[in-house]
């Protein structure tokens, strides 16, 4: 709903980073995405087109690395992997899990010239 | 999504049907076949009869044995798909800029000992008949005052102001949720007093507004039984960030059939922390246990806080006037 708006915060830490870094152009954009950040990855890679249109990084590949979704569950006193919030423990099907990783919604690299 | 061939997975749900990718394989994509563009994609196990026309851009150089081994350049890569050429390692992430605003707001609201929350709904489930009743029963005590998040029109907060609270009205125009440059903006011109509850009313949306921090001490998420019991598990996210959930309308109860032991049962599935209590904003069902907890969590947020003259400084005259 609001990739677009995320976007342009894409946008603005490029151009930032930019000027800390020293380079003129961006060729591929990593972005590090977990199944809980609230984005619809299709949506974004739209927008991203769209926003970049004009910028430091025109016609640049947006790349989506998914992250997994892990969650501590008590009854195993362990990190299980899981696809929704309100999942059980794929190992003992207890509902006593928390959330530990998922939401990641972050610029890892870019190749730039 | 899947970066090698387009297809969707976790999110994007068609007729309940999750387009499943068997998020366990973290997505190495060996990608051994033979180039033939037949594309077995043995990776879905789900059916869906759209025959798979999404684009395949293979227009990477074939001359490596399909290998795809996105290390082997020497800038070694750590992400597939980037090779070679300059890399820059950022590891920033996205919010980061709304998440500056909100640490601003934070310490502004420590600062003053002001405890700010953040109401957050889907449209219609009585967010604001909530905290006009709200207001009118802390304001003997108590300064509150509102930030009003709507897409269009003043009407919100022309309610609120009927209460005799300070108001200010948010039109995020096409934006689907209020982030922490609009509240710092807000606070600007609200200027909210010392040891005072300030009051943060989201756009109606259980969606983006769970993404985006305020600076508030805590979200409160408003369900109403005119609304189905698995709304938490629909909108996990929301249900996930909230510390308080008011289950409103229960005055309606008896018209209906809702389940609240199940309602609870799905918040807690999402939200073994969260909190629940049952109000009616119309009658006053259960405003004494609402009322506690605003108070004891005011309490903690005038904690060490020693505020001079607290009793003129809430006084403000305009509104000792409307009230009156």
């Amino acid at each position: 709903m609001h990739e677009m708006s995320l976007c342009e915060g894409i946008l603005q830490i490029l151009e930032n980073e930019s000027e800390q870094k020293n380079f003129k152009k961006v060729k591929k954009v990593a972005l590090e995405v977990g199944p809980f950040s609230g984005v619809e990855v299709d949506a974004l890679k739209f927008s991203f087109d769209v926003v970049m249109k004009g910028s430091l990084a025109e016609g640049s590949e947006l790349i989506i690395i998914d992250m997994p979704a892990t969650a501590w569950c008590m009854q195993c006193a362990e990190t299980v992997t899981i696809k929704q919030r309100y999942d059980d423990c794929p190992s003992c099907g207890s509902a006593q899990i928390q959330v530990t990783a998922g939401e990641e919604l972050s610029i890892k690299e870019l190749e730039v010239d | 999504m899947c970066t090698v061939c387009g297809c969707s997975s976790g999110n994007l749900k068609i007729d309940g049907q999750a387009k499943d990718h068997m998020l366990d394989q973290p997505h190495d994509h060996s990608h051994d076949h033979s180039h033939s563009h037949e594309h077995g994609h043995d990776h879905h196990d789900h059916e869906h009869s759209h025959g798979h026309s999404d684009d395949h851009d293979h227009d990477h150089d074939h001359s490596d044995e399909h290998t795809h081994d996105y290390g082997q350049g020497p800038a070694h890569a750590h992400a597939p798909g980037l090779s070679q050429a300059r890399m820059v390692q950022i590891e920033k992430n996205i919010l980061s800029k709304n998440d500056e605003y909100a640490s601003t707001n934070r310490a502004f609201f420590n600062e003053r000992g002001i405890l700010a929350l953040n109401l957050v709904s889907s449209p219609g489930s009585g967010k604001t008949t909530t905290l006009c009743r709200t207001i009118t029963e802390l304001q003997d005590k108590h300064v509150c005052s509102v930030i009003e998040g709507d897409q269009q029109t003043a009407n919100d907060a022309d309610r609120i102001r009927e209460t005799g609270a300070k108001a200010i009205q948010v039109n995020t125009g096409k934006g689907c949720h209020l982030d922490g440059h609009m509240v710092g903006h807000a606070l600007g011109s609200l200027n909210p007093t010392e040891g005072s509850f300030v009051f943060i009313e989201n756009v109606g949306n259980l969606v983006c507004p769970a993404s985006f921090d305020l600076g508030e001490a805590h979200k409160v998420v408003i369900l109403s039984v005119t609304e189905g019991e698995d709304k938490p598990l629909k909108y996990p996210d929301m249900f996930h960030a909230a510390d308080l959930m008011l289950l409103n309308k229960v005055d309606l109860l008896p018209h209906l059939e809702f389940d609240v032991e199940k309602t609870i049962e799905n918040a807690r599935r999402v939200n073994p922390g969260i909190k629940v209590l049952q109000i009616s904003s119309t009658t006053g069902e259960g405003y004494g246990d609402w009322i506690n907890w605003l108070e004891a969590t005011l309490a903690l947020a005038t904690t060490g806080h020693n505020f001079k003259n607290t009793a003129e400084k809430q006084t403000d005259v305009e509104m000792t006037a409307v009230a009156e």
